[in-house]
């Protein structure tokens, strides 16, 4: 039973990875783009979301209505002040700038933070689990999220397949150049699809936040994470994303029950593992 | 029928020649006019000069953007570390097997990471490092969390006297640069670096033309790789101490040098000098500010970026057509119609 | 009134030049054929055109106003769509929404889905399916389906014919008539002289990026057209 417990808790923790993916899958898909900040920004929507905590007295989640509207703000001016200029250039640029935005993000936030650990704290919810018959235990929170991951990416299929917006996300992302010949705005389409991805990003960041501990320089770790959920998932699959988040989960709870300094390589491992053995991931899709 | 012959030097270039035979022989004797200080940071510049010029190689010639080369500081340090430590192996020696066993490490992560393209190989080689500094921070022979010293035995294997093993260890470091810019010279000059080339100016194109794309990448990937180990011995034997995080330290050994390329200069061999050098001289002007110059030198990075992504010496290529290092190939006419450039 | 002039246009890819000072006008509702071999600069006039290429400002003029200068989803909004060459639908979208994007400029105008599948019925039973799983004629419909839906003052028509049976051509250029009967302009582009030809009031010829012959088609000498495509 207890091993059933495990697992269950591994696969629920994908639904972490899974909201941690979606900004990352959003601005690859769309814009071509990786993000390396990717990580950092989810970190700083946590210490947006702490600041705001302090501030106005709100509770993380109830922080959300100030969080979210800043960071979707954040995302298109970053994407329609900076991160547009460099997509012409190819490879290096994107990366580099990225990058560069990373190393001030987490410089910047040092500063402003010093190097210490910090949390947002919910309350009850965090600790509360569901008993059920035969020793099966299974966290309220983890559910919670897993079903937050869910809705989320329910809600993207949705925008991406029934609404104007985003039928031209998609044919921006199948291609640019006839796009912008049928009337479609590129910068500012991208803009808004950083946007919105920071919406998501900044979402995982805040509940990830309730979860576990966060420091300027925890950035990397969840971008890593991020970027093993969508190779295992697959790439231009947003639903083989969650399913690539499950996966990770389940391996490092398996590392984690043989020991608990396993986890997080045990998760390395299996990325690697399907790098060599399935390369296009589970699901995928994205034709390039 | 005019006469066509191949050129490799140029005049600029053999007046540079000149100039390097002469600041190379005052660096090697520094020990006699220099203090210890003044050799640790030229040492130190040395080998940050020679990990640039490897990355350059890697990322600016073979198209391999890799954010994780720090990998193989630390495998290299930490096989200095194991070898002299369990296995009581002669310090020289196991400096020199450093190398060797960092580029058989890269082999099996080849395999792994060149599945992918573009940032996604970046990311994965960045992945591919930190499994490697975990699995340092688990294994207890290699000091798990907290790493491995060099014992008092060891130091003395290199030299009983303080002075001579300072001076020793700088003269590594300016022989492991040489040698590194030496072989970065002559793979550039060969029919690789011809290939490098095509490959770096558009690799589609170069591999409808019969370049073996994929054995070259290979090629350049291990030899990066083994060089890149060599100096990671090198530079934890100055430091006495590794431990994983220091080992496996993407500021360390990643942010910085990629920071020197690309200001100084990506896919030039003249770039990673100057970056080199505007690096060491930013890092003693901020040092008082702490991280804020690490927030400029991301900056600063990312508007060379936007505004000149070949970097200062990019700009001064495109401005006044320099070469200082002769790799290029010019094309001369017998009659005065002017060279025709590579 | 003038609705398209180029003057003295001239067009780079990097550092190759593809167009020299090509002089070029377009009435309203007329339809001027733009002839040529392969690599004359066809494809680069019509892209110059449309803003995917730098031009100068007052190279290219539009209902009087320079548009050189202006990307191509401004010039989208100011009337002129592009049917570009090899159709070039949305693979991840259904007929349907490839239609749909062409209303993203936001133009009015006599063109919406009702008409365009009266204009082309064969493509109403397959709008549910995705773009490539269509023919090569139905996607050529598609295409120029997609372009009308922006509404435009002037179809830029890259290479209808490419690649397409005789008898589907002869139906697409059967409905350029419809097109024309709304006022909309048309530049036909193409490597099949007789079709754009006959569908034209006036041709231009180019031969290596420079005009090489232009007139009135009516009548007009096919020896002499052929001279000057071939740049004899």
């Amino acid at each position: 039973m207890d091993w059933i417990n495990i697992l269950i808790q591994g696969g629920l923790l994908g639904g972490f990875y899974a909201l941690f993916a979606i900004g990352l899958s959003m601005s690859f898909g769309i814009m071509r783009l990786v993000n390396i900040a990717h990580g950092d920004l989810i970190v700083l929507s946590a210490y947006v979301a702490l600041l705001a905590t302090w501030y106005t007295g709100f509770d993380p989640f109830l922080s959300l209505i100030i969080v979210l509207p800043i960071m979707f703000v954040l995302g298109y001016a970053l994407q329609r002040g900076l991160l547009n200029q460099t997509l012409a250039g190819g490879l290096l640029p994107p990366l580099l700038v990225t990058f560069g935005i990373s190393i001030i993000i987490q410089n910047g936030l040092l500063q402003a933070f010093g190097a210490y650990d910090h949390r947002l704290q919910e309350g009850q919810i965090e600790t509360a689990s569901l008993k059920f018959p035969g020793g099966l235990s299974v966290g309220v929170y983890p559910l919670v999220v897993f079903a937050v991951a869910t809705f989320a990416i329910a809600c993207l299929q949705l925008l991406f397949y029934r609404t104007r917006l985003g039928r031209a996300f998609r044919a921006v992302s199948d291609d640019a150049d006839t796009a912008e010949l049928m009337g479609i705005d590129n910068r500012k389409l991208y803009a808004v699809a950083l946007g919105i991805a920071m919406i998501f990003t900044a979402l995982a960041g805040v509940l990830f936040g309730i979860r576990t501990i966060f420091a300027p320089l925890s950035g990397p770790i969840r971008l890593i994470l991020a970027f093993e959920a969508v190779i295992i998932g697959g790439l231009g699959s947003l639903w083989g994303t969650l399913v690539g988040g499950v996966a990770l989960g389940l391996a490092q709870a398996i590392g984690a029950a043989l020991d608990p300094t396993w986890q997080i390589l045990a998760g390395h491992l299996a990325f690697l593992a399907i790098l060599i053995v399935r390369p296009s991931g589970l699901f995928p899709r994205t034709r390039d | 029928m005019q006469s066509v012959h191949v050129e490799r030097a140029t005049k600029t270039s053999r007046v540079f020649a000149v100039f390097a035979a002469l600041l190379l022989a005052a660096l090697v004797a520094m020990p006699w006019w220099g203090d210890a200080g003044d050799m640790r940071l030229v040492g130190e510049m040395a080998y940050y000069l020679a990990l640039a010029q490897l990355w350059n190689l890697l990322a600016g010639y073979a198209g391999l953007v890799s954010v994780g080369q720090q990998a193989y500081v630390g495998l290299g340090g930490y096989a200095l570390f194991y070898l002299t430590g369990e296995w009581n192996t002669n310090v020289y020696v196991a400096l020199l097997l450093a190398g060797p066993f960092a580029g058989l490490m890269s082999i099996p992560v080849s395999f792994a990471v060149f599945r992918l393209r573009g940032a996604y190989f970046a990311v994965g080689t960045w992945v591919v490092s930190e499994v490697f500094a975990l699995f340092a921070s688990l294994i207890a022979v290699l000091g798990a969390g907290s790493g491995l010293s060099l014992t008092p035995a060891i130091l003395r294997e290199v030299s009983s006297h303080r002075d001579v093993r300072d001076a020793i260890l700088y003269l590594l470091s300016l022989a492991i640069a040489v040698l590194v810019f030496a072989i970065v010279y002559v793979l550039l000059r060969s029919r690789h670096g011809l290939a490098l080339t095509a490959i770096r100016d558009s690799e589609p194109a170069s591999a409808s033309l019969g370049v073996n794309t994929f054995r070259t990448k290979f090629i350049v990937y291990i030899v990066t790789a083994a060089c890149t180990g060599l100096i990671g011995g090198l530079i934890f034997l100055q430091k006495l101490r590794i431990s994983p995080e220091a080992g496996f330290s993407i500021n360390d050994w990643t942010v910085v040098v990629i920071f020197m390329v690309v200001i100084g200069g990506i896919g030039t061999l003249e770039g990673p000098f100057i970056g080199m050098l505007i690096y060491f001289v930013l890092r003693e002007l901020l040092a008082d500010y702490g991280t804020i110059y690490l927030m400029l030198m991301g900056a600063i990075a990312i508007a060379v970026m936007l505004k000149a992504p070949f970097g200062l010496w990019g700009w001064v290529i495109q401005r006044y057509d320099l070469q200082l290092f002769p790799v290029g190939r010019r094309l001369m006419l017998a009659a005065s119609e002017g060279p025709f450039k590579d | 009134m003038m609705l398209l002039q180029t003057q003295n246009l001239s067009a780079f890819y990097g550092d190759f030049q593809a167009l020299f000072g090509i002089d070029l006008q377009v009435e309203e509702g007329e339809t001027v054929a733009v002839i040529g071999a392969n690599g004359a600069g066809k494809t680069t006039l019509l892209r110059a055109i449309a803003g995917a290429l730098e031009t100068a400002p007052e190279a290219v003029i539009f209902g009087g106003q320079p548009i050189g200068h202006k990307t191509p989803h401004e010039i989208v909004r100011l009337g002129i769509a592009m049917v570009p060459e090899g159709r070039r639908l949305f693979p991840s979208l259904s007929v349907e929404e490839n239609l749909l994007l062409g209303t993203h400029s936001e133009r009015s105008g006599p063109w919406n889905l009702k008409r365009v599948y009266e204009l082309f019925p064969r493509i109403f039973e397959l709008r549910r399916l995705p773009a490539p799983s269509l023919s090569g004629g139905q996607q050529q419909m598609a295409a120029v389906g997609r372009a009308l839906m922006s509404n435009p003052r002037l179809l830029l028509c890259d290479e209808l014919s490419l690649g397409l049976a005789p008898v589907v051509i002869r139906d697409i250029y059967e409905t350029l008539g419809s097109i024309t009967a709304e006022g909309t302009a048309i530049i036909l582009v193409e490597q099949d002289i007789n079709r754009a030809l006959d569908a034209s009031s006036r041709f231009y010829c180019l031969q290596e990026g420079r005009l090489a012959l232009t007139a009135p088609t009516k009548n007009f000498d096919r020896a002499a057209i052929t001279a000057a495509y071939f740049g004899l």
